[in-house]
């Protein structure tokens, strides 16, 4: 690894994507990714590549389908209302079995919500997010050191299974900076396969390239469905990634992604320190999810806790884990607010002792919400500050 | 070593590259740092703010809501962030343009005079570096040479008298307690 | 025997499933003359629309991409961007191109991305059964609008030719039809030329072709072609808007 320097998430995933070959970008503004399309705009003219500033969302994952279909290493970035309205052409994607790179630097919603890192987006990433029966790959870094380097990680998977993979971060890694470094040489764009189904180029040595995604004949539809679920399983079976810390001995396992995930890090030491013995897994791959895992942890621990900037999306697949085999409590963080890390080391020795009313219940929650001096607890809420 | 670090000011007065060398010194002296600003409307509106982390461990939250240290540069700033500082805190007041004083007993205050040193050293751009160089003076949580070689790596187009003015600025800053 | 005529070898075996009388049958086949006769067809690549088109990819027999209702000119974006050696062009109709999908046909042209588009007007939206389009005339029936299109309620036809004219990056806009054989000569010269600017990288190019849709107008192919002489010609009439495209050569 080379010597790390520092750098801002939102740039060093844009970097990250260059040296992973990507050499397609198409964006439009929206806080807080603007440093991707910004760094974009010159560092693809500088490799060569493409770079396009659409007129909507909609337009912009469009054109990603349009480049993705000629088999480069094409790539989107947006934060959560532009990543509703990508849905329609992820959805052609996951249809087309393309693969592509989504980025979403999560904000607070739903609706315009507010500019502030979020976890909200979750259900919608790891379900698919558009319509019919599909899913995306999901990688969920929690360091500028990982924004840096996961797109070419989902770059490889997207093109090892013909699936749009997404990078699921939020407003927080792509704003801050860290010290980085990348693990990976630049990949020369020009030594990647072309690949047998793209389109696009002269190609009098091949015969023509379909790119689509409809099915109408009868039962075709469902037989190309079965086959993307063929490949799905192989996704689940092989390409889970999480982290575990101190699990060996715990007794209550605190489950956190992203950046939430740092805070419940700091409250598992705190935990340690007055005796609890806690102990953390980070899925990194929010689909597929950790879930034999998380099974086989929760039967020797005595409780769960999750912890997210959202209302409990990310537990629904903790408890689908669990199966009840211990209780699973949910410290939420939703509205764009980073968990502190004394009240998750709280909320874990809560939830150890079964002592639910001392866990922060949705009436906890409300109270709190109100008594809450906004605008110094988180440096991006102002009165009167709307986009 | 912890540090935790809130800088906030007018935008204009380098609060946020302030921030960013801190976190830039870190990482020369082999810290784990993070930097985290205020961004969007708030930028727009005139304060800005940062949060800065230097750290021996892991950077657990980037977003410091109780600081070690908070180095206030304008009057606005001081009723934000004295009531987050830590029992215990470092507040560093620029004198120069704020006159309240801080209502908290259970904090150390130190008082800059951060315009006039700056403009003594050469330019009263350099008022930020004064203030870094009085927190790096009384912390030691990061040295005066890892922030003047971070500098050049910061500040990639400055010319070689800035520099030297701006060293002198967060010398002189070091020197008060 | 002698043969006069044969199938273009820019169109697959596949039979077309257009209606009697439809327009598409006739604009497919001066395309695919068009892409034989400038020997384009290994680096051709067609984006099919939403609408009675979207089997575009089916027929023409060279690389192609099926894309979301009215984002064709995006995914032509894509495609010209990543591989600026490809000849993209979107063949859409007017639902597709003039209502769901006309900011991508706006921006594209504002960009002057150096793609083709083909746009198919026959006033009407044919696959989902007669609805109104923008481009339906006023006083025109369609399934959304039983009484026929009232000014006052949905407003007048959008002309779309006339509106991607005042674009400075367009640079070649001709309106023609596809109701007689002279008018169906032009419409395969303008295509041809549609087709040459962006071999030549002149830019953007965009040929609307008026048509009929007997069918979705209730009428018969030759009453239908009585009404595009006389209904719609009044409306959308024949001829180049813009070709700023010699200039251009010249220049280069």
């Amino acid at each position: 690894m080379s010597e790390k320097v520092l750098m801002k998430g939102n740039e060093a995933l844009a970097e990250g994507a260059i040296r992973a070959g990507c050499r397609f970008f198409a964006g439009y503004p929206i806080t807080p990714q603007n440093e991707v399309p910004e760094y974009m705009s010159w560092r693809q003219e500088e490799t060569g590549g493409a770079f396009v500033q659409a007129e909507s969302e909609v337009s912009a994952v469009n054109m990603l389908y349009g480049a993705a279909a000629t088999g480069v290493r094409a790539m989107t970035s947006s934060s959560s209302p532009g990543v509703s309205l990508k849905q329609e052409g992820i959805s052609y994607m996951a249809g087309a079995d393309l693969p592509c790179l989504i980025v979403n630097i999560m904000r607070g919603g739903p609706g315009l919500g507010n500019i502030a890192g979020a976890q909200g987006d979750y259900t919608q990433a790891t379900r698919g997010g558009g319509n019919g029966d599909y899913r995306t790959l999901v990688l969920a870094p929690f360091s500028v050191q990982e924004l840096a380097n996961f797109p070419k990680k989902a770059f490889e998977l997207s093109e090892k299974y013909r699936i749009p993979a997404m990078i699921l971060a939020d407003g927080i890694l792509g704003q801050m900076m860290e010290g980085m470094s990348y693990d990976f040489e630049p990949v020369d764009p020009k030594t990647l396969p072309q690949p047998a189904w793209a389109i696009g180029g002269k190609h009098a040595d091949r015969k023509r390239n379909m790119v689509f995604s409809y099915a109408l004949g009868e039962g075709e539809l469902e037989k190309m469905v079965l086959k993307r679920a063929e490949r799905y399983a192989l996704i689940e079976r092989d390409e889970v990634l999480y982290e575990e810390r101190d699990t060996q001995d715990a007794e209550v396992l605190i489950v956190a992604y992203g950046i939430s995930a740092r805070a419940s890090i700091a409250a598992m030491n705190m935990a340690r320190a007055n005796g609890v013995k806690a102990g953390l897994l980070r899925p990194i791959t929010l689909w597929p999810f950790p879930t034999k895992r998380i099974a086989e942890l929760s039967k020797k621990v005595k409780a769960v806790l999750c912890v997210e900037m959202s209302m409990g999306q990310m537990k629904v697949d903790v408890d689908l884990a669990v199966k009840g085999s211990c209780p699973v409590y949910l410290h939420a963080k939703p509205g764009a607010f980073f968990p502190v890390a004394e009240e998750i080391a709280t909320a874990a020795e809560s939830a150890l002792n079964g002592k639910k009313d001392q866990l922060f219940s949705l009436e906890d929650l409300v109270k709190n919400a109100e008594n809450k001096t906004y605008a110094v607890n988180n440096p991006i809420c102002k009165e009167g500050a709307l986009l | 070593m912890y540090q935790g670090v809130r800088i906030a000011g007018f935008g204009g007065q380098g609060v946020v590259s302030a921030g960013v060398l801190l976190a830039q010194a870190g990482l020369v002296d082999g810290k784990a740092v993070s930097w985290y600003p205020s961004y969007g409307p708030e930028m727009r509106g005139g304060t800005a703010n940062c949060s800065v982390v230097i750290t021996d461990g892991e950077v657990s939250t980037p977003v410091v809501s109780t600081p070690d240290t908070a180095i206030v540069m304008n009057e606005p700033s001081l009723p934000k962030f004295e009531p987050l500082l830590k029992k215990g805190g470092l507040l560093i007041i620029n004198s120069s343009l704020i006159k309240s004083k801080p209502k908290r007993t259970d904090i150390r205050v130190v008082y800059v005079d951060c315009n006039a040193i700056a403009e003594k050293a050469g330019s009263l751009k350099a008022a930020n570096l004064v203030a870094l160089g009085t927190f790096a003076g009384i912390t030691g949580a990061i040295s005066i040479d890892a922030i003047a070689s971070a500098m050049k790596k910061v500040f990639k187009r400055a010319k070689p008298e800035i520099l030297e003015l701006n060293r002198k600025a967060l010398e002189e800053g070091a020197k008060l307690k | 025997m002698n043969a006069i005529t044969k199938r273009p070898s820019a169109l697959t075996e596949a039979q077309f499933h257009y209606c009697p009388g439809c327009g598409h049958s006739v604009v497919h086949r001066l395309t695919a003359e068009v892409i034989d006769e400038l020997n384009i067809k290994d680096r051709a690549v067609v984006v099919a629309p939403v609408g009675c088109a979207v089997f575009a990819d089916k027929y023409f027999d060279v690389d192609s991409i099926q894309g979301p209702h009215g984002r064709g000119p995006a995914i032509a974006t894509g495609i010209k961007r990543a591989k600026p050696d490809s000849i993209v062009f979107s063949y859409q109709g007017d639902g597709d191109l003039a209502s769901i999908g006309m900011a991508e046909i706006v921006h594209a042209a504002a960009r002057g991305e150096n793609i083709t588009v083909i746009f198919i007007n026959n006033t009407i939206y044919g696959m989902t059964g007669g609805q109104m389009a923008p481009t339906t005339l006023v006083g025109q029936v369609a399934t959304t609008a039983p009484k026929g299109r009232n000014e006052k309620l949905q407003g007048n036809p959008i002309n779309v030719s006339e509106m991607l004219a005042q674009l400075k990056s367009a640079k070649y806009i001709e309106r023609v039809s596809s109701d007689s054989a002279p008018n169906i000569i032009k419409a395969k010269k303008a295509i041809k030329k549609a087709f040459q600017n962006q071999i030549d990288g002149l830019g953007f190019s965009f040929v609307e072709v008026l048509s009929i849709c007997p069918t979705n107008w209730g009428t018969t192919p030759l009453k239908g072609l009585d009404f595009l002489r006389e209904k719609m010609m009044a409306q959308y009439p024949l001829g180049v808007f813009k070709d700023v495209t010699a200039a251009n050569k010249e220049g280069k």
